[in-house]
């Protein structure tokens, strides 16, 4: 584990209501995260991952606890502070691409881009340096219907790190794709971990995934069973 | 906000079929609106031209006991021209009528009517005085084409004219139809003859005396004199100006009609969007973007829609409302019976102002109608948005 602590969770609790009184996601949740990880919070499905991830990634927020996320509480972010912060310092890669479907490959990754208000030029460097980096220099010009599983998760992974974030949070980032893809992905995702030095964060059951992680954070019934460094 | 109207106009075009039957249904609602009021501006123009023209010039001095709804009053209406207006009349900046009560006998039948007197060298209004030719014998009298088609009466024909003098006394001879003048405006033409003010006011015995003085349209001095009251051209014409607006009134229910279902399709539009995109609104956030910011995105995009539809209007449109305008649109006889100043046809006018108004008005009511489903998103959690769930 890295020195730098990026993120710190205390005591975190997660309840949503439900039509009989509540259901409890996460319970008691104690971790800290440092730079440069590639960190997999693994566990079945309802173990409360998602909920975990979403939490760090500000689009949810604690019951009970708190979480630090590059030193900001997420419970004290209002949610022009949560989207700032998502903008600025985090990206996210999820299960389904979630990709934009009228823009092309270079609009998609160029998007956060536009949010952070970079200039033009500034912007295509950027994206084209990362469309690069990713082999999709030649598809840039494509929408995401005519791309392959595999090529439209590459360009999810592009869009989340072109802006070079500190944390990448991957829900379940391997389920769409087969095998091949798969490990071509994650190969991609160990290059950017080790090139950039960017954390990743990941909500995985996948054993492909978890084959790649360095550190293992098993949930079950929204509680931390283990939390163990691996052999990678 | 660039980035917002960028990202919308993007957006709205890759959503295909769906933004381009809005903007046509939205783009039909634009120029049936222009087109529609273009009629009733058009028919505002030819009516108070006509009127102006025919009738009330730029304004009447009415003798004191004038009224023109109330023909017993006609006896008692007349007066000599003041002397103040000689030079005036002389130059042609006025023209006097007499007015006095008639009856005449086409075909045996009998028929009452307004004979007026207008002098023959008179350039103010429309009447064609110069065609009052003829002899001693017969006077010489116009009349307009509905009066003619009514009574069955043609140019040379000879009629029997009765009328009464100042001191009640009858006396009658025969005119001489030797013209037949077309106007829009009714109330020169229906049940009226326009014979020579000389001779009107020989025959009732009011030498130099008149009912109306009809002024040049022109902006000039109105000098005030006694027994007698001007009116000026606008209220002359309130008469058509109220009908029109009454018209205009009767031509908003349409609008709201056409808006109602270009508004009716955008709202439905915008909210299957919401529902059928919350994967989209969910990344959007993920990605940064403010819950502000999806909202206005997806107000702009909905917005967005007036504006295509107005370049559709365009491209379609501006044909179509120059055809028209210089075509015009056949409405004959349709209110002539009725007493309207109402040509044959009405030249739809299309103003700058009423072209601007109606694409700001589609565009305010596009905007609200965008918004308000769009509300919705800043209640929506992200995390439910982007897993697409229901809500």
């Amino acid at each position: 584990m890295e020195n730098t602590t990026l993120i710190s969770i205390e005591g975190l609790r997660k309840d949503f209501p439900t039509s009989g009184g509540r259901f409890t996601a996460l319970n008691g949740i104690d971790l800290k995260i440092g730079k440069a990880e590639f960190t997999g919070i693994v566990g079945p499905s309802g173990s409360g991952k998602t909920t975990l991830l979403n939490i760090i990634g500000s689009l949810d927020s604690p019951s009970e606890g708190r979480v630090m996320v590059l030193g900001q509480s997420i419970s004290d972010l209002n949610v022009k502070q949560a989207a700032l912060l998502r903008r600025s310092k985090l990206g996210f890669i999820f299960q389904s691409y979630n990709l934009l479907p009228v823009y092309t490959v270079f609009e998609n990754v160029e998007f956060p881009l536009l949010l952070l208000k970079l200039d033009d030029s500034h912007r295509r460097k950027m994206v084209m340096d990362t469309l690069d980096w990713l082999g999709l220099t030649d598809k840039a010009k494509s929408k995401p219907a005519q791309l392959s599983g595999g090529e439209c998760q590459r360009v999810a992974v592009a869009r989340a790190m072109v802006k070079r974030p500190e944390i990448v949070l991957a829900d379940e980032p391997t389920a769409n794709l087969d095998a091949a893809n798969s490990h071509n992905i994650l190969k991609t995702m160990v290059r950017l971990n080790n090139e950039f030095q960017t954390t990743f964060i990941f909500a995985t059951h996948d054993d492909k995934v978890i084959s790649y992680l360095k550190r293992k954070i098993s949930l079950i019934d929204g509680k931390v069973l283990k939390d163990e460094i691996t052999n990678n | 906000m660039k980035l917002l109207f960028k990202l919308a106009a993007k957006n709205l075009i890759g959503a295909g079929m769906r933004t381009w039957l809005n903007v046509i249904v939205l783009s039909i609602s634009f120029i049936v609106i222009i087109w529609h009021k273009g009629i009733l501006d058009g028919w505002n123009i030819q009516a108070r031209n006509d009127m102006i023209n025919w009738e009330t010039g730029g304004g009447q001095y009415r003798q004191k006991n004038y009224d023109p709804y109330d023909p017993f009053s006609l006896t008692e209406a007349h007066s000599n021209i003041p002397a103040s207006f000689d030079s005036i009349v002389s130059k042609g900046e006025m023209a006097a009528i007499l007015i006095s009560q008639g009856t005449i006998y086409p075909a045996g039948r009998i028929q009452s009517i307004l004979i007026k007197g207008i002098n023959s060298d008179q350039k103010i209004l429309k009447i064609p005085s110069s065609q009052f030719t003829g002899n001693n014998e017969e006077i010489p009298a116009l009349i307009g084409r509905q009066m003619a088609n009514d009574n069955g009466l043609k140019t040379g024909d000879l009629v029997t004219l009765r009328w009464r003098d100042v001191h009640g006394t009858f006396d009658a001879t025969d005119m001489k139809i030797t013209g037949i003048f077309e106007t829009n405006v009714p109330t020169v033409d229906l049940g009226q003859v326009w014979v020579p003010l000389d001779r009107l006011q020989k025959m009732i015995g009011a030498p130099g005396e008149a009912t109306i003085i009809v002024k040049k349209n022109i902006e000039t001095e109105v000098p005030s004199t006694e027994g007698w009251k001007f009116k000026t051209k606008e209220d002359l014409l309130k008469s058509i100006t109220d009908l029109i607006k009454i018209k205009s009134v009767g031509g908003i229910v349409l609008y709201i009609i056409l808006l109602s279902l270009a508004m009716l399709a955008i709202f439905d539009t915008q909210v299957l969007s919401i529902f059928r995109r919350q994967k989209e609104i969910g990344t959007y956030i993920a990605l940064g973007m403010t819950r502000g910011q999806v909202v206005g995105l997806f107000t702009i995009e909905g917005a967005l829609n007036s504006v295509l539809a107005g370049l559709l209007a365009a491209l379609y449109g501006i044909p179509f409302l120059a055809f028209q305008s210089k075509t015009g649109i056949s409405i004959a006889g349709a209110g002539k019976e009725y007493g309207l100043a109402l040509a044959d046809k009405i030249f739809p006018a299309y103003s700058f102002g009423l072209v601007a108004t109606t694409i700001i008005l589609i565009m305010i009511t596009t905007t609200i109608v965008s918004y308000l489903p769009s509300r919705r998103i800043a209640k929506m959690k992200p995390t439910e948005a982007l897993r697409g769930k229901l809500q």
